[in-house]
């Protein structure tokens, strides 16, 4: 640039940008619904591994496998015993593989998005129509469909193996829908702590440490402390101290209105009274992350 | 064997920002309850075994373990600023070695001292409780850390990998299948608190020479192991 050269100012209408012949886009804009639907749609493929590569297949699908395996045996045995009813009720089902659901969302929660937080892509979805609601609704409407899917497929299977082995219609119908009922309400509640918690931090590994170590402390020191309660005489208080862990908040809300068998101490869950409550907690804890969600959102690397 | 400079960066790591407040979160929560339950029940050997036995050494050990173990560097591969560490004339296995003990050290710091104090809590280490599962929680540090740090050499899901191992192997196939139990940390560091506290309320399902051969074997062959990856340490891409 050393060498200066002379500018001949061109006069008068001369000046114009050139147009050098692009076509601008006249096709359909699909919108902010569009957009939330493929971020919707794309976050649930993202948490069986679909669409990415075949190492973060291998983890989901094996909890996957693992969920269904048990309820396939049930329901050869029941049908091999010619049994009148399941070895286990749809209800309890999940809780008994509570280990399983809280590792697949401890996984799924921070790979839903801290990696978004990570690679800094989140200020380009904003760029899209898309808004801070839609992000927040689809992530957390996506990771819970995928719940929902990982917790529904085994009842399913016990349900068509229960009706295959020719158990009462009635009977089963009811039990199938009060355990649809329950793991839908686990899987939203499991998702909004999963990724409240996930989306603190863009570190994915200790993301899932969190998560984890929310899920199962809480649940371990929860149910120590009823186990102690209950052999110290004050059954009272068993109920009460069950609202402090998530799994444990399901149990007690699905023993109070869903006509499950209680997994607490002594096997008396909550009365209708304190089911209250619990319904009470749960839908709070569910609007509570979401809100938390909300806020957090509000502001990103931006 | 040691390196001041990658034992303070480590150190950063692990213990920067917020993660010490989550690290001390979870001995916290045990401190917490261990005075519930004092307050509930009063001093009571068999419950301060049960809630030692199972809050802290199945749980709060392996979760401890897993985070330092993997942290220590973990997310250093992850986002590949391994590289500059790796380009420094230091030893590979120094550094794991190195990495290896600050790891132990957190894992004991956050896991072993809160046992011994929840356990005098709980019953003022009648029948060397409190001391015995103090031990095993230092034993297993070592144990988990190793084999944690392992992981995190070569696997980029450690952590899920590293608690599937706590929580669905020990805790589950080890109250399922009794070969399992063979095959646990936690075990191992039962038969040595059993060795410590001598009464029945601690017990293991492995002998103590067993236990011993396999923590020690365990430990060094990780540690050998996870230098020997790092020597041909290759970054990946994401995933």
């Amino acid at each position: 640039m050393a060498v200066e050269h002379p500018v001949t100012v061109p006069s008068g209408d001369q000046t114009r940008i050139h147009n050098i012949g692009y076509r601008t886009y006249d096709g359909p804009r699909l919108g902010r619904s569009y957009a939330t639907r493929s971020l919707y749609s794309q976050s649930l493929r993202g948490a069986y591994g679909l669409g990415r590569s075949v190492k973060s297949k291998v983890l989901p699908m094996l909890l996957f496998v693992v969920m269904c395996v048990p309820a396939a045996i049930m329901v050869a045995v029941a049908v091999a015993t010619k049994a009148h009813d399941l070895p286990v009720d749809y209800t309890r089902y999940a809780i008994i593989m509570q280990a399983v659901i809280s590792l697949y969302v401890a996984s799924q929660a921070p790979q839903s998005v801290s990696r978004d937080l990570r690679f800094k892509t989140v200020p380009l979805y904003f760029s899209r129509p898309i808004e801070t609601a839609d992000y927040v609704r689809a992530k957390y409407a996506a990771l819970a469909s995928a719940m929902f899917i990982l917790t529904a497929a085994p009842l399913i299977v016990l349900y068509v193996g229960a009706l295959l082995a020719k158990l009462d219609f009635a009977d089963q119908t009811k039990g199938f829908g009060q355990g649809l009922v329950s793991v839908a309400l686990l899987s939203l509640l499991f998702a909004g702590i999963g990724l409240v918690i996930a989306s603190v931090t863009p570190r994915r590994g200790f993301g899932i440490a969190a998560v984890i170590a929310v899920m199962t402390i809480s649940y371990g020191a929860v149910s120590t402390l009823q186990a102690i309660a209950d052999a110290q005489g004050s059954s009272s208080a068993v109920p009460w101290i069950g609202l402090f862990s998530p799994v444990t908040l399901i149990d007690g809300l699905q023993s109070a209105f869903l006509g499950a068998n209680s997994a607490f101490p002594g096997a008396v869950g909550p009365s209708n009274g304190e089911g209250v409550v619990y319904v009470l907690a749960v839908l709070g804890l569910i609007a509570a992350s979401y809100g938390l969600l909300m806020r957090r959102y509000k502001k990103v690397g931006l | 064997m040691y390196d001041p400079t990658v034992a303070r960066l480590t150190y950063r790591a692990l213990l920067g920002r917020r993660r010490a407040l989550i690290l001390g979160a979870l001995p916290l929560l045990l401190i917490v309850i261990s005075v519930i339950v004092r307050a509930l029940v009063g001093a009571d050997d068999q419950t301060a075994s049960d809630l030692l036995g199972g809050l802290a050494l199945a749980t709060m050990v392996p979760i401890i373990g897993v985070i330092a173990g993997t942290g220590a560097i973990g997310p250093e591969i992850d986002d590949g600023s391994v590289v500059y560490l790796l380009s420094k004339p230091v030893k590979r296995p120094t550094i794991i070695f190195t990495k290896l003990i600050v790891a132990i050290a957190v894992t004991m710091v956050f896991s072993a001292l809160p046992t011994l104090i929840a356990g005098l809590i709980l019953n003022g280490n009648g029948q060397q409780i409190a001391v015995a599962y103090t031990v095993a929680a230092l034993v297993s540090s070592i144990a988990y850390a190793a084999l944690f740090l392992l992981l995190g050499t070569v696997s980029r899901h450690a952590v899920v990998f590293g608690l599937v191992y706590a929580l669905v192997w020990e805790a589950l196939f080890g109250s399922l299948v009794a070969g399992a139990k063979t095959l646990s940390v936690q075990q191992w560091s039962l038969a040595v608190a059993h060795k410590v506290a001598g009464g029945d309320l601690v017990t293991s399902d492995v002998s103590l020479p067993t236990a011993t051969v396999l923590l020690v074997v365990v430990t060094v062959l990780a540690t050998w192991y996870a230098g020997q990856k790092l020597r041909s340490l290759t970054l990946a891409g994401e995933e």
